[in-house]
C-alpha cells in the first residue's frame, strides 16, 4: 500500500498559459499531501491513515508524527485518480488533505 | 458519560440527557451550514436530467465551512475549481450522511450507545466536525500554541457572555468523547 506505483496514465491538465512553469511530465505521479493542523487529534489522524489508507499502525504513526513535526506529509502516491479519491476520503474525515503533481 | 470501550467488537458508551442534547443540537446545526452550502450549488438543468449536481467552483467565505471543504491543490487555483465543482456535492453527502447515522444512534433521551465497526466510523467523523467547526468558532487555528499544549486561547480573555467559554467546554469533552472512540 506504502510504495508508490506510478502509472502510464495521460495527463489531464491542460497546457494553458498560466500553466508554463508546470512542465511536468505526464506520467508524473500524484501525492497526497496532509497539512498539520492545531485541532486534529493525533489518535484520530493515526486511525485514519490505518483505515482510509489501509497503511500499517507504524508508518500511519511515523506518517502522523511527520504531519505534526514537518508541517505535512506525503501520505498516498499514485495515478491522478486514485490520489484524488484518496484526497476526498481524507477531507470526509476531516483531515486537511490537497494533492500535487510529484516532482 | 461512560466514554466509549469496545465490547465483542461493538463501540459502547453512556450519555446523559444533556450530553445527548448538545450533541444533537450541534449535529442540527452542523447539518444547517452543510444544507445552505449545498444551496450555493448552481442551478443546473443538466442536474435535473442526470441526477449528477456540480458544486461551486469557488470555496466558502464561512471559514468554519471552508476548513470543513478544502481546496483540492494548494496552489493551483484553476484545478481546485474544477474539481470543487465536481467532488464538492459528494464530500458535503458524505459528512451529511456521517452527522446523519450519529443522529439516529444517540437516543434524544440520552442513554446506552452501541456501534457497530461502521457506525463508530461515520460517528469519529461527525465529532471531528463538530470539532473543526467549534475550533473555527473559537479562533483556535490563529492560536495554535493554547490548541496544542491545552492552554486557555485567548478568546476565553474577553468573553462576558461566558458563550466563548461554555464553548470551549464543550469542544474539550468533544475531544474526549472522539479520542475514546478513537482508541477503542
Amino acid at each position: 500500500m506504502s510504495s508508490p506505483v506510478p502509472t502510464a496514465e495521460p495527463g489531464t491538465r491542460e497546457a494553458t498559459g498560466t500553466l508554463t512553469d508546470e512542465q511536468v511530465e505526464p506520467d508524473t505521479p500524484w501525492v497526497a499531501i496532509v497539512w498539520n493542523d492545531p485541532v486534529n487529534l493525533m489518535s484520530y489522524v493515526t486511525h485514519i491513515f490505518v483505515t482510509v489508507l489501509g497503511h500499517p499502525k507504524k508508518l500511519a504513526e511515523k506518517l502522523m508524527l511527520d504531519v505534526h513535526h514537518k508541517g505535512r506529509a506525503s501520505v498516498s502516491t499514485g495515478s491522478r485518480e486514485k490520489v484524488e479519491g484518496d484526497v476526498l476520503k481524507l477531507q470526509a474525515a476531516g483531515l486537511w488533505a490537497t494533492m500535487q503533481q510529484d516532482r | 458519560m461512560q466514554p466509549f470501550r469496545r465490547k465483542r467488537g461493538q463501540y459502547v458508551a453512556e450519555f446523559t440527557a444533556d450530553e445527548a442534547q448538545v450533541v444533537r443540537d450541534l449535529i442540527d446545526q452542523l447539518r444547517i451550514l452543510l444544507d445552505r452550502r449545498r444551496d450555493d450549488a448552481p442551478v443546473d438543468p443538466l442536474a435535473e436530467l442526470t441526477g449528477i449536481s456540480a458544486g461551486p467552483a469557488v470555496a466558502p467565505e464561512d471559514p468554519a465551512l471552508a476548513r470543513l471543504l478544502p481546496d483540492f491543490h494548494a496552489d493551483d487555483a484553476e484545478l481546485s475549481a474544477g474539481l470543487r465543482q465536481l467532488r464538492e456535492p459528494e464530500l458535503l453527502a458524505l459528512k451529511d450522511s456521517a452527522a446523519a447515522v450519529l443522529l439516529d444512534t444517540l437516543p434524544v433521551q440520552g442513554g446506552e450507545v452501541r456501534l457497530d465497526e461502521q457506525q463508530a466510523e461515520q460517528w469519529m467523523r461527525a465529532l471531528n466536525d463538530l470539532r473543526l467547526v467549534l475550533a473555527e468558532r473559537l479562533h483556535l487555528a490563529d492560536d495554535p500554541h493554547s490548541a496544542e499544549s491545552g492552554a486557555e486561547p485567548a478568546v476565553l480573555h474577553q468573553d462576558p457572555t461566558g458563550h466563548a467559554r461554555a464553548l470551549y467546554q464543550i469542544y474539550g469533552w468533544l475531544s474526549a468523547v472522539l479520542e475514546s472512540l478513537a482508541t477503542a
